[in-house]
This record gives structure tokens, C-alpha cells and sequence, in this order.
């Protein structure tokens, strides 16, 4: 009955992407989405967060009854953010002072708390941990591309201030349009909302492209064994 | 109304194409182009053609996209409609790369995203003017110090290298603040009549030159309206709203005065938004009393941005504002299927 490791992995990244497809968590990964840097703090502190509570609600899905299951599982994945809130204040107290208010504001995101539910609470607890990785990833990464594109398209450049996350990223701001004006839309909030919607649009004609390519693969095969009889 | 006259109607609507109604609002536009030219130079020609070539283009790239006809749906003169209005908002002295933007964000996005003429849920122009304003708020608010003022407005090979070197250095000899700007940002100092002494930006009736700007396009509204090609209630109740508004806050012309009535009917963009774009058929309310709601919400909307927002001109987001509104404001006017028209 439970799934494969692999399956857990297409899921979380693409077929069941939590921002692409299930279109949770919209309100930080629109806020925050303005530079690569806020993206990929966001990006890490939800991974962090979302696989340390799937593992915790699987650990305990047997002891949490069915009517107490929401509040219970709330203030696991609330310890998890006060956790990640702190650790971000300790290592990296500048980016901290750019997407503070977002950090808390994981509690809330729909994605943890549906994976807790529909997840975590029904499985093992190595599936629930890969499964809470994964879905952090796919979320991370839908992020981290929104970061890059809005940050780019706003000023000509990527991963500007990296070095506020990464003590070691400080040379790796990347200029690629050096006499750019720059399109302030980008990183205002209406930019979020057309490069999610591009993002998406995206998604979909790859998904076409694949199962248009899949029906013509199978109706080859049925021809070449009608063909061979 | 009598049945003949609603028969004659009906006629009339049949024998109106979608191209010829665009085609009459175009040629509407002329006499507020000319006055634009007159007074603020070349610019403005130059921004037409432009936008009205790179509409064309996005236009037909759209709809063979699209996979639809595109010389039949290019020939309805939608576009080049929307090219036009842009090209008369955004200021005379624009970089060819704005228009380039703008007009591929009203194309593109704003209609053909949406399902091409008659699905937008927004006025194209009024989107593209928007987006501009707020991407690039130092090259849209450049507006060239009109004529009479003590400068002429640059000649024809200035605006050109404006087009051209794509930055506002040749030009700015030639710009200013414009009177709503000065208006917006010197407020509370002194009294009405101080302003319009101490400034030569202002004319007889609003901003200097915006006046006959203005009566053009009131020209070509009323020719619109006599040849029925858009109804009275839109500019009727947004025009009947701002004088309203602007009379209760004129405050006898002091210098926490709003501005008179007539500075806001001819000032920056008020006849060419009453007449030209709130009353674009698809974005705008249907019912005749939706209308007339839709119209006072704009109007409302505009007399608040001008006098206590952020912005010299509020035509455009008030017009975006009503779009939102529009769907509900038709839903709760709607003639039941009983009901009679009035």
C-alpha cells in the first residue's frame, strides 16, 4: 500500500508539487520571492520544518486520536518554526531582518499541516520523513526559480546578496545585464503574480507535451503488435 | 421608447461591424491628437505610429499563436484602437522601448491571455498605461512644458532623437512638472488663485494647453454619442460626479481647496477617460443604471486619487477599479426577462 521511495520523489517535485499543483502556501512563496537569497531562506527553513514535523506526527500518529489529531499536530509543527525562527536569528540575522515576519508565518502555510494530515499521519515514519523532504524541496525549488526570475528581470542581476545566508557566497553575484534599467514590476507584488502564472502556464504545456508524446508512444506499440500478428 | 424607434435602433446596431465602431472611435480621437500636437509637439505623432505598427505585430503573432484568422480578426482595428489610446497617454517624449513594453503587456497579457477582443476583463490600455506608471515612474511622468508658457515644444528632429536614444537627456531641457503634478505636490501653501498666477503651467480653464487637449476629446465624445456609437450614461454620471465632488471640496478656492470644477474637467486625462476609455464596451458595466453606477464609481475614484493620493492622475486606476466592478455591478442590475427596457 505505501509508496515508493521514487514515487514520494515525483510527487514532491513535480507531478504533486505543493506550489505548482496543489497551489498551497501561496501567500509566503509570493511574498518572499523577491531576491534569490529571501527565496532560498524561506525555501530551506520549510524543508527544515516540513520533514522534522512529518517525521514527528508519524512518530506519534498512533497516540494522537482522531479528535485532538489538528491542535496536536499545530503545535508540533509550531515548536518546528519557533526552532527554525531561532536558528535563522543565530546564524544569519540580516536575512532574518528581511523575511522575519514570514518565518513564523510557516506555521500557517497549508502545505505541512496537509502533509501532516494526509500523509504523515497514515504511514511509516521513513516514508513521512522522505515525503516531508521532498515536498520541501518541490516548494524550495518553485521558490528559488521565482527568486531568481523576479530578481532578475527587476535589476539585471542574480544571487545578490547571497553571502547574508551563505557565509561563503559573497562573490556570487552575477551581473548578466550590466547597462539594464531595470523593471520594478518584477519584484512588486503584481510581478509575483505573473511569474507564478507563467510558472504554471509552463508546468501544463510540459505536462501536455509528455502526455500527448505518451498516448502517440502507445498507439505506436498497438499498431506494431496489430501489425505483427 | 416607441417600436419604430427601437426597430431603427436594432438596424442601427446591425449595420455597425465591430471594425467600423473601432474605426470611429480612431478617427473621434483626431481633433484631441491635433491639440496634444499643437501644444506638446511631435511626440505624441511619433508614439501613435509606433504603437499602432508594434500592435499590429504582437497582434498578428498572437493569433497565429493562436492558431485563429489573423488578417480577418487583425482588420476589426481593436489594436490599433488600444495602440492609439496608449500612445496618447503615455508622455510625448517616450523612449522607443516603452512602448514596446506597453503595448506588448496590453496585447499579449492583458488581451490575448485573457481570450483575445471581448474576453478581456480589463481595458488593455488603461492595463499597459499601469504597468508603465509603476515600472517606470521617472520616464512617465516627464511631460514636456506646453506651448505658450514662455518654450516651444521641441521640433521634430528633438523628439525623434528622444524616440531614438532611448534615455531623457536631449529632452529635458524641454520637460517639466505638469499642472497636475504642481498641483499634487504644492497643495496647502497657497490659495487657488495664487497657483494660477504664480504658475504658468496653468491656462484659462485647467493646465495650460490640457484645456484644449481636453475640449478636442470632448469634441470627439460628442461626435461618438450623436452617432450612437456609446451611450451617455458613463460619461454622463463620471463627469456629473467629479463637478460634484469638486464643488463640495472647492472650499471657495482656499489653500486646502481641492481645485475648482472646471480645473478637474479640463485637466490631464478627465474627457479622454469620461468619454473614450470608461465607456469601451467590453470592460465596462452593460445595464443602462449598471452604467450609470459604473460611471460615478470612476468618477469618484479619480477625484480621490488627484486630491489625496499618490499620483498626478487617477484616470487610469480608477477605470482598472471600475473593470473589477463591473461584472457585479451588471449582476445586480440586470433587467429581469419581464421587465421592459426604459
Amino acid at each position: 500500500m505505501s509508496k515508493s521511495y521514487q514515487q514520494l520523489g515525483t510527487e514532491g517535485l513535480w507531478s504533486n508539487n505543493p506550489a505548482l499543483v496543489q497551489l498551497l502556501g501561496l501567500c509566503p512563496l509570493l511574498a518572499v520571492s523577491t531576491s534569490a537569497v529571501n527565496a532560498l531562506g524561506l525555501g530551506l527553513a520549510t524543508i527544515m520544518v516540513l520533514s522534522a514535523s512529518n517525521l514527528c506526527v508519524s512518530l506519534v500518529r498512533h497516540q494522537v486520536t482522531e479528535t485532538i489529531r489538528l491542535p496536536a499536530f499545530v503545535l508540533l509543527i509550531a515548536s518546528f518554526v519557533t526552532c527554525a525562527e531561532l536558528l535563522l536569528q543565530a546564524y544569519a540575522y540580516p536575512l532574518y531582518l528581511r523575511i522575519g515576519i514570514f518565518i513564523p508565518l510557516i506555521v500557517t502555510n497549508c502545505t505541512i499541516l496537509g502533509r501532516a494530515v494526509s500523509f504523515a499521519s497514515r504511514n511509516p515514519v521513513l516514508p513521512a520523513f522522505v515525503d516531508g523532504i521532498m515536498m520541501g524541496l518541490g516548494f524550495a525549488l518553485v521558490l528559488l526559480i521565482l527568486g531568481i526570475l523576479r530578481e532578475f528581470f527587476a535589476s539585471g542581476i542574480i544571487f545578490a546578496n547571497m553571502e547574508l545566508l551563505l557565509p561563503f557566497a559573497e562573490n556570487w553575484e552575477i551581473r548578466i545585464l550590466p547597462q539594464y534599467r531595470g523593471f520594478l514590476l518584477a519584484i512588486l507584488p503584481p510581478g509575483a503574480f505573473l511569474f507564478m502564472g507563467f510558472l504554471l502556464a509552463l508546468k501544463n504545456w510540459i505536462d501536455n507535451k509528455m502526455t500527448v508524446k505518451q498516448h502517440n508512444d502507445e498507439a505506436d506499440i498497438l499498431i506494431r503488435n496489430t501489425a505483427t500478428k | 421608447m416607441s417600436l419604430s424607434k427601437r426597430v431603427k435602433l436594432r438596424k442601427n446596431h446591425q449595420a455597425l461591424s465591430t471594425s467600423q465602431i473601432m474605426l470611429q472611435v480612431i478617427l473621434a480621437c483626431i481633433p484631441g491628437i491635433v491639440a496634444l500636437t499643437v501644444f506638446f509637439g511631435w511626440g505624441t505623432l511619433i508614439n501613435i505610429i509606433w504603437l499602432g505598427l508594434l500592435a499590429l505585430a504582437f497582434e498578428a503573432l498572437m493569433l497565429s499563436l493562436r492558431q485563429r484568422q489573423v488578417i480577418f480578426y487583425l482588420k476589426d482595428y481593436s489594436a490599433l484602437l488600444t495602440a492609439v489610446l496608449l500612445g496618447i497617454c503615455i508622455p510625448s517624449t517616450s523612449p522607443w522601448w516603452l512602448g514596446v513594453i506597453g503595448i506588448g503587456f496590453a496585447i499579449v497579457i492583458a488581451k490575448h491571455l485573457y481570450g483575445g477582443l471581448g474576453q478581456n476583463l480589463f481595458n488593455p490600455a488603461m492595463v499597459a498605461y499601469v504597468v508603465l506608471l509603476v515600472a517606470f515612474p521617472v520616464e512617465m511622468t516627464d511631460w514636456v512644458v506646453p506651448r505658450g508658457s514662455g518654450t516651444s515644444p521641441p521640433d521634430l528632429l528633438v523628439s525623434l532623437q528622444a524616440f531614438f536614444s532611448g534615455d531623457a537627456t536631449g529632452i529635458d531641457a524641454y520637460t517639466g512638472a505638469s499642472a497636475m503634478d504642481l498641483f499634487r505636490n504644492e497643495r496647502g501653501g497657497m490659495t487657488i488663485t495664487e497657483f494660477w498666477q504664480q504658475n504658468p503651467a496653468f491656462g484659462l480653464l485647467g493646465g495650460l494647453g490640457w484645456e484644449w487637449v481636453n475640449l478636442g476629446f470632448l469634441f470627439g465624445g460628442l461626435w461618438l454619442l450623436y452617432k450612437g456609437i456609446i451611450s451617455w450614461h458613463i460619461p454622463f454620471s463620471m463627469l456629473a460626479v467629479m463637478v460634484l465632488l469638486a464643488a463640495l471640496f472647492y472650499d471657495n478656492g482656499s489653500s486646502l481647496s481641492g481645485g475648482s470644477p472646471m480645473m478637474h474637467l479640463f485637466s490631464a486625462g478627465t474627457m479622454l477617460g469620461a468619454f473614450f476609455i470608461a465607456t469601451d464596451p467590453v470592460t465596462a458595466a452593460t445595464t443602462p443604471r449598471g452604467k450609470l453606477i459604473y460611471g460615478a464609481l470612476i468618477g469618484i475614484t479619480v477625484y480621490v486619487i488627484r486630491v489625496w493620493g499618490a499620483y498626478p492622475d487617477g484616470i487610469a486606476f480608477a477605470v482598472l477599479l471600475g473593470n473589477f466592478a463591473a461584472p457585479f455591478i451588471d449582476y445586480y442590475t440586470k433587467l429581469s426577462v419581464t421587465q421592459n427596457e426604459k
